[in-house]
C-alpha cells in the first residue's frame, strides 16, 4: 500500500525569494488562495492559521522555516467536524532553483487511513498552486470558485 | 485490451487561464506540443482508433499509440507506449487520459496515467518526473505566450529499474 500523502510539483518562472514571500504573506495569499489570510510570524514553534473571509479554517505550528528554501508546518482543518478530529498532518514546501526557474515541491503527509482531509487537500492544492504560479508569472491570479473543486462539505 | 482493466497510477491536475478549446489544441497540435513537451511533436488522428504518435525533435518515433476516447474539447484517452524493445511485453501498455473541464474563468486539466498491472514506484518515477514539467510549461505557454525552459536530465531511477528488468533503453 502506498502511504497516504499528496505530492505536487510545479515549475514557476520566478525567484526563490518571491516564491517564499508568496507562501508567507497574506497580501499575496489573499489573491491566489481563495481570499485566505496566512496568520503566522513563520518562526519555528510559532502558531500558524489560515483565515478565510474572517473564519479560521485550518491551524498548526511552524516546524521549519529556512527562507527561501524550505517551509513546513503542521496542518489541521478545523471547520469540518470529521476533519477537525483527524490527527494533525504536515505540509512541507521545498523551493529549489532549476535553471532560470524555480521548482516547487509540496508534500502533505501524515494522514490517517481513509482521511477525509486527504481528499479535500488533494483537490485544493492543485488549484491554489496553479493560481500562485499564474500570479507570479502574469501578475493575475486565477478566478476559480471553490465550488468548482467538488470538495465534499465545502460547497 | 479492455480499458476497465487499467488503474490510475499517476494523476496530475493543473488549472489554466484559458478555454477548453485552446487547451485541447495545445494537447493535440504538433506545433504547440513542440514548444512545451521537451521539443517532442504529438501527431494525432482525432478519432477513435486513430493513430497517436510522439516524435522526438530529430523526427524519430518515440511513443506510439491509438486514440481510445475522443470527445473534443473535453476528453482524450490514448495508449502511450514508449518504443523501447521489450517494454510493452514486460510492463504492458500505458494509457494516458486528459480531462478538460471549465472551472470558473479557468480550465481544469487532469492528466491520468493508468496501467493494467501493478508497477513499482521506480518504474512510475519517469512519468512522475516528466508530467509536472510538461504541464507547467503548457500552462505558462497558454497564459504568457512563452513556454518554460526546463532542463531535465534522463529519468535515472526509471532507467535503472528498466535495465534491471532487461529492457533495453537508449
Amino acid at each position: 500500500m502506498p502511504k497516504p500523502e499528496f505530492v505536487y510539483v510545479t515549475y514557476i518562472e520566478t525567484t526563490p525569494e518571491k516564491l517564499w514571500q508568496a507562501l508567507t504573506s497574506s497580501e499575496f495569499s489573499k489573491r491566489y488562495w481563495f481570499n485566505t489570510e496566512l496568520q503566522s510570524d513563520f518562526k519555528v514553534g510559532s502558531p500558524f492559521a489560515l483565515v478565510t473571509n474572517g473564519t479560521p479554517t485550518d491551524d498548526g505550528e511552524i516546524l521549519e522555516a529556512d527562507p527561501p528554501r524550505r517551509l513546513s508546518y503542521t496542518f489541521r482543518h478545523v471547520l469540518n467536524d470529521d476533519m477537525r478530529n483527524e490527527r494533525p498532518t504536515k505540509v512541507v514546501f521545498n523551493i529549489e532553483p532549476h535553471g532560470k526557474l524555480v521548482k516547487l515541491t509540496l508534500t502533505h503527509e501524515g494522514f490517517a487511513e481513509g482521511s477525509t482531509l486527504l481528499d479535500g487537500i488533494s483537490k485544493g492544492w492543485p488549484a491554489i498552486l496553479s493560481s500562485l504560479k499564474s500570479l507570479l508569472e502574469t501578475g493575475t491570479a486565477l478566478a476559480i470558485p471553490i465550488a468548482a473543486l467538488d470538495i465534499e462539505g465545502m460547497e | 485490451m479492455n480499458i476497465d482493466d487499467f488503474k490510475p497510477m499517476t494523476v496530475y491536475t493543473i488549472y489554466i487561464a484559458s478555454t477548453p478549446e485552446r487547451v485541447w489544441e495545445a494537447l493535440t497540435s504538433a506545433e504547440f506540443t513542440r514548444k512545451y513537451f521537451f521539443g517532442n511533436a504529438v501527431e494525432v488522428e482525432l478519432k477513435v482508433g486513430g493513430a497517436y504518435i510522439v516524435r522526438t525533435p530529430d523526427g524519430a518515433l518515440h511513443i506510439s499509440g491509438e486514440v481510445i476516447e475522443c470527445v473534443p474539447p473535453r476528453r482524450l484517452t490514448v495508449t502511450f507506449n514508449v518504443n523501447w524493445p521489450g517494454l510493452i511485453e514486460k510492463l504492458g501498455p500505458t494509457l494516458v487520459s486528459y480531462e478538460i473541464e471549465p472551472a470558473g474563468d479557468a480550465v481544469r486539466l487532469t492528466m491520468t496515467e493508468s496501467h493494467d498491472r501493478p508497477l513499482s514506484d521506480d518504474i512510475l518515477s519517469g512519468g512522475r518526473q516528466g508530467w509536472p514539467a510538461i504541464l507547467s510549461s503548457l500552462k505558462s505557454l497558454l497564459e504568457t505566450g512563452a513556454p518554460l525552459v526546463i532542463k531535465m536530465g534522463p529519468p535515472q531511477r526509471m532507467l535503472a529499474a528498466l535495465k534491471e528488468l532487461g529492457i533495453a533503453t537508449p
